[in-house]
């Protein structure tokens, strides 16, 4: 069935992202926004913006019912979550499902299935994929056998987190009983489920993870990996393709790994599988599947040339893979960089107010995704991303030039921003050599702590 | 101990003619809280306090399943002030079809008075006027889809 109308249940980057591949396609976009983006620029640029709640999230863009009773009653054939907010919950794409609305992204099930990392793990060990040495822990007892036979340091992980939230790091194994407890009793309040399990820390390890495609009948295809090492508390902060250094044998079974984990399940539209890469021990192993978009997408686009929202939408009318696995080819190297409204001389505490000035560079192999200009709010309530750069290039040579020379041209005034932190780091003699590990932004901080005056421009 | 929706009623006019913004009342079990209304569009409401026991108070019967939405913004437009729909969803002016509607033009509205129902997933959501006057134009059609704080009514002073 053919989308002529989408509804956009998401704000911020990813809505204009969506709204652009819309344009492109003629498909007709109706964004529902919150009171405090009803003059955002989604809101322009979309067909038509309904407010769907109060500024708060919890009233608006996480309101499943309001959002899908706006998205039936304008007409919409189909409905985007784009990322964060409600794009993982089942409950959005069982709503939608039971309004005659096409969800963009995979079955409820599948939602479930991955939402819930401990029966992830599950399918990934099902599917013959390696996961991080581990194990679910039912009781106290349980926990000690576990912890002893992985050794510490150890990770304690929520079973209703993932993107990075839920996670503590377990260093004296004296201290297991009560960081379980702590553990537990918070991933209760914060998803709702007490579960947790243990799993191995890798200590020099790099994130890489690999784009796919389902068609929901078991083909998939892959769009190559991401490198997403350049982190700050598991929140990405930069990322790369290909992963720079990465044996060929290691990124050949990676790929294939991931195939045959989404093929295992039958996965619908586009996603991701995150691993990560023990360097010393040369071996990589599944951590969780974000069954959605991904923020950093883009640089897979770069190098591939395929519009993957184009694809999501064509995967949600039915029309399956347009490609083969041998037509997809990825030339050159893309590099992307977040620019967020945080102070990195105030541990990068968010810095929301209003934008004076905005500007994004131009150039060759330069692409910017953002939906910040100057006279832009950016309000308190949601994530401090402000765009992306997205650089690329024949060689990671070339497309770091072009990052530094995009970097050197983004001017942001009004609030503070990350990008003279992202200056330093891309500039770095480690992270231009390649390969770096997921320590290496503490690391880096330690070094070269963010100085105040540097960050605020002008506007300090 | 109970207080009677008239004994409720009364209250808010005193807080209505006092200099106080907000009420917080403890008696003998009843914990009754208020806040003046007559907010800008797009605030936030409260969201516990004295709208929740008002609305359990008068909730009105009704044959599907009702929840007690916040109370509509308020606020001074060029016509008088507005009655703003306090969620997304579709809006009726009647209890149920062919049903006389909640209020009509030149209807004489108090804070408490029901004019009309948002329908969001097939949960009805009452909507109150927020403030008294009289209905002097209604802007929102029966069945219409309505947009979070957009205006259903406009109100004057009726003198």
């Amino acid at each position: 069935m053919p989308i002529r109308r989408l509804f956009i249940a998401n704000r911020g980057e990813i809505a204009m992202r969506i709204i652009g591949t819309c344009r492109a396609l003629g498909i007709e976009t109706v964004i529902g926004v919150s009171a405090a983006d009803r003059n955002s620029l989604p809101a322009r640029a979309a067909d038509r913006a309904l407010c769907i709640g109060p500024a708060h999230p919890v009233g608006s863009y996480l309101n499943a019912e309001a959002i899908v009773h706006a998205a039936s009653g304008c007409g919409a054939d189909a409905l985007h979550p784009g990322y964060g907010f409600l794009s993982e919950r089942p409950r959005l794409a069982e709503l939608c499902a039971a309004k005659g609305i096409i969800f963009v992204g995979p079955t409820p099930g599948q939602l479930a299935a991955f939402g819930d990392k401990l029966r992830a793990r599950a399918a990934a060990e099902a599917a013959g994929v390696p996961v991080v040495p581990g194990a679910a822990i039912s009781s106290a007892e349980e926990a000690h056998a576990v912890a002893e036979r992985l050794g510490v340091p150890l990770l304690v992980k929520a079973a209703g987190g993932g993107g990075g939230r839920g996670i503590k790091r377990l260093t004296r194994l004296e201290e297991l009983d009560a960081l379980l407890q702590l553990a537990s009793a918070e991933a209760g309040a914060a998803f709702g489920d007490a579960r947790v399990y243990l799993e191995r820390f890798v200590a020099r390890g790099r994130h890489v993870e690999v784009q796919i495609l389902g068609d929901g009948r078991g083909n998939v295809l892959h769009l190559g990996e991401r490198d997403c090492s350049v982190q700050r508390r598991y929140q990405k902060l930069i990322e790369e393709t290909p992963a720079p250094g990465l044996p060929d044998r290691v990124r050949g079974a990676l790929l294939e790994a991931a195939v045959r984990l989404a093929a295992s399940v039958r996965y619908r539209g586009a996603g991701t599988v995150e691993f990560i890469y023990d360097v010393p021990r040369g071996e990589f192993y599944f951590l969780e599947v974000n069954a959605r978009l991904q923020v950093e997408h883009g640089v897979t686009e770069a190098v591939t040339g395929i519009d993957l929202v184009a694809e999501q939408l064509a995967i949600a009318a039915g029309e399956g893979l347009r490609f083969t696995q041998a037509g997809i080819i990825n030339r050159g190297c893309a590099i992307e960089c977040r620019i967020n409204a945080e102070d990195p001389a105030a541990d990068f505490r968010p810095s929301p107010g209003r934008i004076t000035r905005a500007q994004w560079p131009q150039g060759e192999g330069v692409r910017i995704d953002t939906h910040i200009g100057t006279g832009a709010d950016v309000p308190p309530f949601y994530d401090s991303l402000l765009g992306k750069l997205i650089v690329h290039g024949p060689d990671r040579e070339t497309a770091l030039r072009r990052l530094h020379g995009a970097l050197a041209g983004t001017r942001i005034e009004g609030v503070a921003s990350n990008i003279g932190f992202q200056r330093d780091v891309t500039d770095d003699a480690e992270f231009r050599a390649g390969g770096v590990t997921t320590d290496f932004v503490a690391r880096f901080l330690e070094r070269r702590p963010p100085c105040a005056s540097a960050e605020r421009g002008a506007h300090g | 101990m109970t207080l009677s929706a008239a004994e409720i009623a009364e209250i808010m006019r005193l807080i209505d003619e006092s200099s106080f913004d907000e009420l917080n009342l403890e008696m003998n079990g009843v914990k009754l809280q208020m806040r003046r209304s007559g907010r800008g569009p797009g605030v936030p409401a409260p969201e516990a306090g004295a709208q929740a026991l008002a609305t359990e108070a008068h909730a009105p019967s009704r044959a599907l399943q009702a929840s007690s939405a916040p109370p509509a913004a308020a606020s001074s437009g060029p016509g008088g002030r507005d009655i703003a729909a306090p969620l997304l969803g579709t809006f009726y002016r009647a209890p149920k079809p062919g049903a006389a509607p909640f209020v009509d033009l030149g209807a004489e509205v108090e804070e408490d008075t029901v004019v009309g129902i948002i329908e969001v997933m097939k949960l009805m959501n009452t909507v109150r006027a927020g403030l008294r006057g009289v209905i002097t134009e209604i802007l929102a059609a029966d069945g219409q889809l309505v947009e979070y704080g957009s205006v259903l009514m406009r109100v004057g002073d009726g003198g």
